[in-house]
């Protein structure tokens, strides 16, 4: 098991991979990524009990649905540093012939993806799914799912929120990534949501709060409490209160690079921020 | 020629359920959901038999394609059921994303399909399901014609492994092919054998089809009838080699001519063995309330249209 200091190496290293990968083809989201790097680095180096081989049925195995699939730069980067497929495979991010697909897909057989997502609005119906046939499998492993804050604006999520507290499917810990920024602003510009905690409350699931959600501590705490909330009848909720291009001091706190690549320049200043510390890829 | 007899009038649909009741019983991995339509559907002795492997999902058929999506990864094969409308139009992108370009092994069966649905009217009746679900690569598409082989095709979808959208309807209707048939995807059937033209029919107008031979016997024209139950992938051999034989082609489906099965067997012809076709099927309209026979005859579906269209095309030959 890795320490903390570990982690947290590691995730300058993800922040790294990420900003090169969207610069070098010009295109792609690191403001989301950036946003989430602790969250994936503990989730596949801590949080989840996952096999070391790939295998799509993922039997006896905790599981991970991506449903805001433009955030595949943090994904991706994650998912090589944690054997799924080699390092310098990111080079190949978005270029033709690749695997690493703009948005992440099955359909390239790579390893560690279990479902295409980009669409937005479906990964929660998927992941459910998932979740019902780990109980039909008698396989008590969890599934864990990611949701971007805006992306709850699709009214499928509300289907699908609806049907697990119905269902009672208690066997999956969904989190929320709350940046509060979207395309075109802000959440609350573009079209205002409330309280999440107060919506998924009233539709029966049970919430647990990280407010530091780019700290790895405080991320293993509140996953560690979501998870202790499983299997009590009701569907989990994670909100992960998040900042946006976070370790990157001129992308932090805006949506201006939630689609946008840095030039060479801003590269560069990018990765001085972050040194390398497991060597790039 | 070589006539067929009706066994009496089943629903299409009826077929579907005891397919899934029988599936039920031989394959533990199948599981069923459904969107508030269990008894239009005829899922009722599965959710019976099988309570733990039936999913009441409610009026949200965009969760439940993602869901079973999901439902796959762990090895289940899923069944999703409701009318093909809200099957495939109200849902594309959830096909397209969760199960098509992902690859899932999702089994979408949809009744209520066409005009013969009936009085409900056109919100329901969906003429451009073909057309949709034929486009995703990857999908099967199959239309059946009556309640055996329904029921066969639901028996045989589950080992079928890849995506597949299953067509049928409402209505009772004539029951004439096999109780005991194998059911093979892609491999179009012949009815009747023919030497003047070709009628390829799909689901409820393969009966159409027979009937339309029968009178066309008697006046001299010999026809000759295939059901293509699978319109994706499409057995393009069988087409070519019966239009060898007779040069002049008339497809016939309850279904928009633009985007169904009429305009698949189009490509296959313009490109291996161009043949003079006519097409009966609804002309880029939509539909309305009435009774399915009032319906089918008004919009031009039935026994009487395809004659027509014969006696059209030979004149082209």
């Amino acid at each position: 098991m890795p320490n903390t200091q570990q982690l947290k190496d590691l995730t300058t290293q993800v922040r790294r991979d990420i900003l090169r990968m969207v610069h070098k083809v010009n295109s792609g989201h690191p403001g989301g990524s950036l946003g989430c790097a602790e969250f994936f680095v503990a989730l596949y180096q801590e949080i989840m009990d996952r096999n070391t081989h790939f295998d799509m049925d993922g039997i006896d195995e905790d599981l991970f649905f991506l449903s805001n699939g433009h955030i595949s730069p943090v994904y991706y980067s994650v998912l090589a540093r944690s054997g799924y497929f080699p390092v310098d495979e990111l080079n190949t991010f978005r270029l033709i012939n690749s695997r690493l697909q703009g948005h992440p897909t099955t359909h390239e057989n790579l390893p560690g993806i279990r479902i295409a997502s980009g669409s937005l609005g479906q990964g929660m119906s998927v992941a459910l799914g998932a979740a019902q046939t780990k109980k039909l499998n008698k396989d008590s492993h969890l599934i864990y799912s990611l949701h971007g804050d805006g992306e709850l604006q699709e009214g499928q999520n509300w289907e699908a929120i609806m049907y697990a507290a119905g269902n009672k499917v208690d066997n999956i810990i969904s989190t929320i990534d709350l940046n509060g920024q979207q395309i075109d602003g802000s959440t609350d510009t573009v079209l205002p949501m409330g309280s999440l905690k107060a919506k998924f409350e009233a539709f029966g699931w049970k919430v647990v709060e990280i407010n530091e959600g780019n700290n790895i501590e405080a991320i293993l705490k509140g996953m560690a409490e979501a998870k202790s909330k499983t299997g009590q009848g009701k569907p989990v909720c994670v909100l992960l209160k998040t900042i946006m291009g976070n370790g990157v001091d001129f992308m932090m706190h805006t949506h201006a690079w939630h689609g946008k690549a840095p030039n060479d320049e801003q590269l560069a200043n990018g990765l001085a921020q972050n040194p390398e510390t497991l060597g790039d890829y | 020629m070589k006539t067929y007899i009706n066994t009496g009038n089943k629903d299409t649909r009826s077929g579907f359920g005891d397919g899934l009741t029988e599936l039920g019983q031989t394959n533990e991995n199948v599981v069923a959901l459904c969107a508030d339509l269990i008894g239009s559907l005829k899922m009722d002795d599965f959710k019976a038999n099988h309570p733990e492997r039936f999913f009441q999902v409610g009026i949200a058929e965009a969760n439940m394609i993602g869901l079973a999506a999901g439902m796959t990864i762990g090895g289940k094969i899923p069944f999703t059921g409701t009318f093909a409308n809200f099957s495939t139009g109200r849902v594309y992108d959830q096909i397209r994303q969760s199960v098509a370009y992902s690859d899932k092994n999702v089994k979408i069966c949809a009744s209520h399909a066409g005009l013969t649905l009936g009085e409900d009217g056109a919100t329901h009746q969906i003429l451009e399901d073909i057309g949709l679900m034929k486009m995703l690569p990857g999908m099967t598409v199959i239309n059946t014609c009556d309640y055996n082989q329904t029921k066969a095709a639901t028996i045989a979808i589950a080992n079928h492994q890849g995506p597949v959208y299953l067509r049928f309807g409402r209505p009772k209707v004539a029951n004439f092919t096999s109780e005991d048939q194998t059911f093979e995807i892609g491999k179009a059937l012949h009815l009747v054998e023919g030497s003047d033209v070709t009628i390829v029919a799909t689901g409820h107008l393969v009966w159409e089809a027979l009937e339309a031979a029968k009178t066309l016997n008697e006046r001299g024209i010999s026809a000759e009838v295939i059901n293509i139950h699978t319109i994706k992938p499409l057995d393009d051999e069988a087409i070519i080699k019966s239009v060898s034989k007779t040069g002049s082609i008339v497809t016939a489906e309850e279904h928009n001519f633009l985007g169904g099965l009429g305009e698949s067997v189009a490509r296959v012809l313009a490109t291996k063995k161009p043949t003079p076709q006519e097409f009966v099927a609804t002309k880029d309209t939509f539909g309305e309330s009435g009774t399915p026979e009032q319906l089918m005859e008004k919009y031009g579906l039935n026994s009487q249209a395809i004659i027509k269209a014969v006696e059209t095309v030979l004149k082209r030959k």
